[in-house]
């Protein structure tokens, strides 16, 4: 369990960076925390040439609000996630889906954008972006661009991010004020990628679902926006037939591949639950409940 | 391999470099070359904890950190926790709870119970158990750990009164 | 008569058998200087890593090394065609068959050792490891043990396919290792043909792998000088490699030297002997330098000794009262590719036959059959003696199965069915002479502690509404364990008897080192044998040294496994003391110049019957066998060593309650609450025992909720890393509470009986009975481990109870 051999750059700014990404070409990989990367490479399934540790670079870090939105650069860590007041006040599911991620040391380390750029749909950040609506900062040699996140995910391991190009910052719109919340995520174990987990933000008004949005991990080749599931739901209450049926609705767009965790039934099955679950405890949540 | 590079860290308060290739692993830095061989290698896809050190004041998973990524940080591992000749408190704690059996996941646990409790001096045994969830043991089963960790937070705040208190 | 608060403080001082010691090991433990085998490093060194194959079963066309040569710091490639100059290519295990050292032209699991590239660092060596290029020519593997043994099988074992038997009777197929039969079936058959009720069952106790925390490894040193070989290496039985060693390389024993040093956890994984560790020492021996080669985590799981993988069928017949009057057990047992299971040699399948557990079975018969199958060799015991687990684990299930059956309470049928505590010794009908025992009161101490009809009447409750959205089970546990393996006149490994040893050293000023023939890996050795020695001397604790796995200083023994360390080297230990106090005796009589009849031994010290003003301390006596006043004749020194050849086994025993709580709509079980009573006889240190206990039953949960070893259908491992495998953290692991009851063995020096597997093999049941008496009540009767969230979640799939009443 030893790495193959490659060269470690340390820029001190992002432009830096992205010069070397550009120069170093295909086989040039960016290290954030490490903690997807550094395990693959040590199994040697990834063998890069190059490594672009982006550590020194002050401007990927720290969690501020400007305006309705809250910015959060790439190379923030969980642990700042999870311990972050600001987004306790305003984007508390953020820090509640941040809890469920590895262990205490993998927190420490291991960093949202690093999460988010790796595009495997057993990590957590991609659904709490969807149903967040958060976009993402990306900038490569061509200079920078905005894209949603909903939309960003494309396949297993496969993002929209172009070779070269490094995520730079993430960029979460407050939810209003009364908004519920939920990330309930069931795992074998501490350390595991979810079995099936369901983010989920919820506004009530005058007894009716109002808005929601929910957004399931490890249940595709992507994290999944349940869409259905969310049309089913507005302007109803919440009762027991329309968490049937959000359920339902989620469980139809799931595409889970099987493995230890369990076949295609349970992880279906589990999407349907987690999706429940997580629209009873964001609505416990709106205050409305 | 000639692509070396130069690395200084302070490890548990002593100036120390290196000249490593940069795919060497902090574990095997700290092991093999520095003779600090109280962190070890358990699973070494970053589960089990053994290998974990003090950075920059965060717990890692020194099996997955490479050393190149240390330089100028500050690092401290269970050989520091006693000073000058003293046990710190959880060292103290996990003897007398009877907290660790073959030893082997005990520098692990040591220093990040130390960290847990800078950060959260008054834990609850929850806080404890979410605290230590990255530190495998397979021996004690964690009750007498949980505990130890508990008696080393009573006598820190113990210790703190103590030091404040004004000289008779 | 001595003051009694006096009395009491000299007996404080030794800190003897009965307190609870603060352990001498962890001063450097705590301290991170604990000495595990890769913290060593030797002037020279190079390091092995080892070539697995991809494959479970294929033929080895070629191997090119050059690749893997021409990376800089790579110094050697091992094959098997270069150990066949020594002899070295295949090895005798511990079963009684041999096993390739390295792949001798065919590969037969996944993983197996097919060669070994030697560089001067870890990252060299790895770097030369994944350049060595084998041709492979695939082959159809084997996975199921069920289809081992069909006419078209394919054979696995070509080596061996021509021969009769491999080391335990007549084989009857090339993939056949053993048939192995006990009891008397005639009996047995005739009581279940006239019974008033049977029942049957299928149990698996699935593939899984003790995984402690350190990885095996071993760092060999050959000095062409002398001839003499030093290995250092993690063995929880260093005589018994020594031995193991000698045979193999022709090496006088004499100047093989095993170092177990610290241990980072052992729990049966790190008995045999790896392919490893000899490829490591013929290196060493053929370059002249030493040879560390320490395994991965991926290699520990996918290669090492595993435990279990025994696919049981259980049998019992009663009568209308469930009072049991026969019991028919069998297992198919999947070895692996080689036999390799560590065994005595008349149990080919261990000590199944204690499988009467804790009841008064008149009629019992069990036979086992063993086969290859492209898996890693293995079937080490996993925290308890040799497939005890196994057989404790049935008849714990089979006893509920048939409470379930008669609808009896299944505290009620263990009650009828216990051996009665004026039954002791009890003879079952296996054979086996159960010591001492008392199993009512324990039981009945665990149901009142936990208002046992109380958790009946809440489950009544919970099974009466429809709309619970969890199931409520009860799981109990009454099992009997048999340890301290054993009498040699039934017990040896390679003809080796298993007794074990202490020689204890007593020096002039009243402090004392001692060594015994077993291996701590965290046990706590250092601290109970002290205690011990502290008692039967009087000498404190606190200055006995006790010292283990170095096998030029500690008398031969076969190591710690199956609890075997309390029960063989504790009472080896005790008599040497004994032998020791009783010299001191002598001397002291002669020094009062009294008989040594008119002494008394209190605490410390001789006493003059009858005059206590006249004694003389242990601590004096010490110093005068070192100075010469002696009776005439007398050798001067103060040692002693002993060879113990246990008279029987022990057989310890506790009663266990389990309450779980079963989510319908995921099928996670929540353990609410686990109560384990044990009585392990004598207590010498209750704090290590609690410390034991905790780890057990942590084993046992994890064993029982999670832990597995899948495979596809071409033999692939497919959950190898700590990712997959389950090592339940201090989030999932629930809180433990324990109780004991004494009842010492009357055959062991101290009456104490061994206590570490105990939590494990008794455990497993009691949690598995919890999550199958949630789903009592709907009829179902058993569900294999491990009770994982899914594989629970398909029993209530199954049984329609995850489907929400919409109103």
């Amino acid at each position: 369990m030893f790495p193959a051999g490659f060269d470690y750059h340390a820029p001190n700014s992002l432009a830096e960076a992205v010069q070397l990404m550009g120069n170093l070409g295909p086989d040039a990989k960016v290290l954030a925390g490490g903690h997807s990367l550094l395990p693959m490479m040590k199994l040697r399934f990834a063998q890069p040439s190059h490594l672009v540790d982006l550590r020194r670079i002050a401007e990927l870090r720290g969690i501020r609000q400007v305006g309705d939105e809250i910015h959060i650069g790439a190379m923030t860590t969980e642990h700042e996630l999870l311990h972050s007041p600001l987004l306790a006040d305003k984007v508390p599911l953020l820090v509640e889906g941040a809890g469920w991620i590895a262990d205490p040391q993998v927190r420490y380390k291991g960093t949202i954008g690093g999460d988010i750029s790796h595009g495997d749909p057993g990590n957590d950040h991609p659904a709490l972006m969807l149903a967040l609506d958060a976009s993402f900062v990306l900038r490569g040699a061509q200079g920078e661009r905005t894209v949603k996140a909903d939309g960003f995910f494309l396949g297993v391991y496969s993002t929209q991010l172009e070779p070269g190009e490094i995520l730079t910052q993430v960029r979460v719109p407050i939810p209003a004020p009364g908004t519920g919340w939920s990330y309930q995520k069931l795992k074998r174990k501490t350390g595991d990628f979810a079995t099936a987990a369901a983010a989920v933000l919820l506004q009530m008004k005058g007894g009716n679902v109002a808005t929601v949005s929910i957004a399931l991990t490890n249940a595709g080749p992507t994290a999944l926006k349940a869409s259905g599931a969310e049309a089913s739901l507005l302007g109803k209450p919440l009762d027991e037939a329309a968490l049937d049926e959000a359920a339902r609705q989620a469980m139809a767009i799931c595409e889970p591949t099987p493995d230890l965790r369990g076949d295609v039934a349970y992880k279906v099955a589990m999407a349907g639950e987690m999706t429940r679950r997580a629209l009873q405890a964001a609505h416990a949540r709106t205050g409305q409940a | 391999m000639a692509n070396t590079h130069e690395v200084a860290f302070k490890l548990n308060g002593k100036d120390v470099q290196v000249s490593v290739v940069p795919r060497e692993l902090l574990i095997h830095t700290l092991r093999d070359r520095l003779a600090h061989t109280g962190p070890h290698v358990g699973c070494e896809t970053s589960h089990c904890g053994a290998c974990t050190v003090d950075l920059d004041g965060m717990s890692v998973k020194s099996c997955t950190v490479l050393t190149v990524q240390c330089d100028g940080a500050e690092l401290f591992t269970v050989e520091g926790l006693q000073q000058a000749g003293e046990l710190h408190a959880i060292q103290q704690a996990f003897h007398e709870e009877h907290a660790l059996q073959c030893g082997y996941c005990t520098p692990g646990m040591l220093i990040r119970a130390w960290r847990l409790l800078q950060e959260t001096p008054e834990p609850t045994e929850q806080d404890i158990r979410y605290g230590l969830a990255g530190n495998l043991c397979r021996c004690t089963g964690y009750q007498n750990i949980v505990k130890a960790v508990q008696s080393a937070a009573r006598k820190v705040a113990d210790h703190k009164v103590a030091a404040q208190a004004p000289s008779a | 008569m001595g003051d009694m608060t006096e009395l009491k403080a000299r007996e404080d001082k030794l800190q003897g058998t009965g307190t609870s010691m603060l352990r001498k090991e962890d001063a450097r433990f705590i301290r991170g200087q604990g000495s595990y085998v890769d913290d060593i490093q030797l002037p020279g060194m190079l390091f092995g890593a080892l070539v697995r194959s991809p494959h479970a079963h294929a033929r080895i066309k070629s191997i090119d090394k050059a690749a893997a040569k021409a990376v800089p710091g790579v110094v050697a490639v091992l094959t098997a065609d270069d150990l066949k100059p020594v002899k070295l290519h295949w090895m005798p295990t511990l079963g009684g068959d041999v096993q390739a050292v390295l792949a001798d032209g065919k590969v037969c699991f996944q993983y197996q050792e097919v060669a070994m590239v030697l560089a001067t660092d870890r990252y060299a060596a790895a770097d030369g490891a994944a350049l060595v290029e084998v041709d492979y020519e695939e082959l159809p593997a084997i996975v199921d043990p069920k289809k081992a043994m069909a006419p078209d099988a394919p054979v696995i074992r070509e080596d061996i396919a021509e021969k009769k038997e491999v080391g335990h009777g007549p084989r009857t197929h090339p993939n056949h290792i053993f048939t192995w039969e006990a009891g008397d079936k005639a009996a047995a058959d005739a009581a279940f043909a006239t019974a008033a009720v049977t029942v049957r069952e299928e149990i698996l106790n699935p593939r899984v792998h003790p995984c402690p925390l350190e990885p095996c490894g071993c760092v060999a040193s050959f000095d062409k000088g002398t001839g003499a070989l030093t290995v250092y290496m993690t063995t929880q039985a260093p005589h018994l490699v020594r031995t193991v060693l000698a045979m193999l390389s022709g090496i006088p024993e004499s100047k093989i030297r095993v170092v177990a040093g610290d241990i980072g956890g052992g729990f049966g994984n790190k008995v045999p002997v790896y392919p490893g560790y000899v490829v490591a020492i013929v290196a060493s021996i053929v370059t002249g330098v030493p040879v560390k080669w320490i395994e991965t985590r991926i290699e520990n799981i996918s290669t090492t000794g595993f435990a279990r993988d025994y696919h049981g069928v259980g049998e019992l017949a009663a009568d209308a009262d469930g009072r049991i009057k026969a019991l028919r057990f069998t297992a198919l047992a999947d070895h692996g590719a080689f036999n390799s299971h560590v065994s005595a040699t008349k149990f080919p399948a261990g000590l199944f036959s204690i499988c009467t557990g804790s009841y008064a079975i008149p009629n019992a018969y069990a036979r086992v059959d063993a086969v290859y199958t492209n898996k890693a060799p293995g079937g080490v015991a996993y925290r308890c003696s040799l497939r005890v687990t196994e057989a404790i684990y049935l008849i714990e299930r089979m006893v509920d199965v048939l409470a379930q059956k008669l609808g009896l309470d299944k505290a009620e049928i263990r009650r009828r069915n216990f051996v009665q505590a004026e039954q002791f010794p009890y003879t079952t009908a296996f054979g086996w002479t159960l010591d001492s025992g008392n199993y009512h009161p324990a039981l009945e101490k665990v149901l009142q502690a936990c208002d046992y009809e109380g958790l009946r009447r809440e489950q009544a409750a919970r099974r009466a509404d429809p709309n619970a959205p969890t199931l409520m089970g009860i799981g109990l546990a009454t099992f009997t364990e048999i340890l301290g393996a054993g009498p040699t006149s039934v017990c040896d490994i390679l003809g080796i008897g298993l007794f074990d040893s202490c020689e204890i050293r007593v020096h002039p000023t009243g402090a004392a080192i001692a060594r015994m023939g077993t291996m701590s890996q965290g046990q706590g050795h250092a601290t109970t044998y002290a205690q011990i020695i502290a008692t039967e001397l009087g000498l404190p604790a606190s200055d006995i040294v006790v010292e283990e796995g170095d096998t030029d200083k500690a008398p031969y023994g076969a190591g710690t496994w199956g609890s075997r360390s309390t029960p063989v080297s504790g009472a080896a230990t005790a008599q040497a003391a004994r032998k020791i106090r009783d010299k001191a005796r002598k001397i002291a009589a002669h020094l009062l110049e009294v008989a040594e009849g008119d002494l008394e031994w209190e605490i410390d010290r001789f006493t003059v019957k009858g005059n206590p003003s006249q004694w003389k301390t242990m601590k004096e006596i010490c110093m005068v066998a070192h100075t010469g006043n002696l009776p005439a004749g007398m050798e001067p020194g103060l040692n002693a060593v002993t060879y113990y050849d246990p008279p029987n086994m022990t057989y310890p025993f506790g009663a266990y309650l389990c309450v779980v709580d079963v989510d319908k709509f995921t099928g996670e079980v929540k353990m609410r609450r686990f109560y384990a009573l044990d009585d392990c006889g004598t207590r010498i240190n209750p704090m290590i025992i609690e410390g034991q206990i905790h780890g057990g039953l942590t084993e046992a949960f994890a064993v029982a909720m999670g832990q597995q070893m899948p495979f596809d259908e071409a033999g692939n491992h497919l959950g190898n890393t700590l990712l997959d495998y389950f090592l339940p953290t201090a989030m999932e692991t629930p809180h433990w509470e324990t109780d004991y009851t004494v009842t010492p063995s009357p055959h062991h020096p101290i009456g104490a009986k061994g206590v570490a597997e105990s939590p494990h093999v008794g455990g497993i049941p009691c949690m598995s009975n919890a999550v199958i008496d949630a789903f009592a009540h709907l009829g179902v009767t058993h569900m294999d481990m491990p009770h994982s969230a899914w594989r629970v979640w398909q029993k209530c799939n199954e049984l329609g109870i995850n489907k929400r009443q919409t109103p």
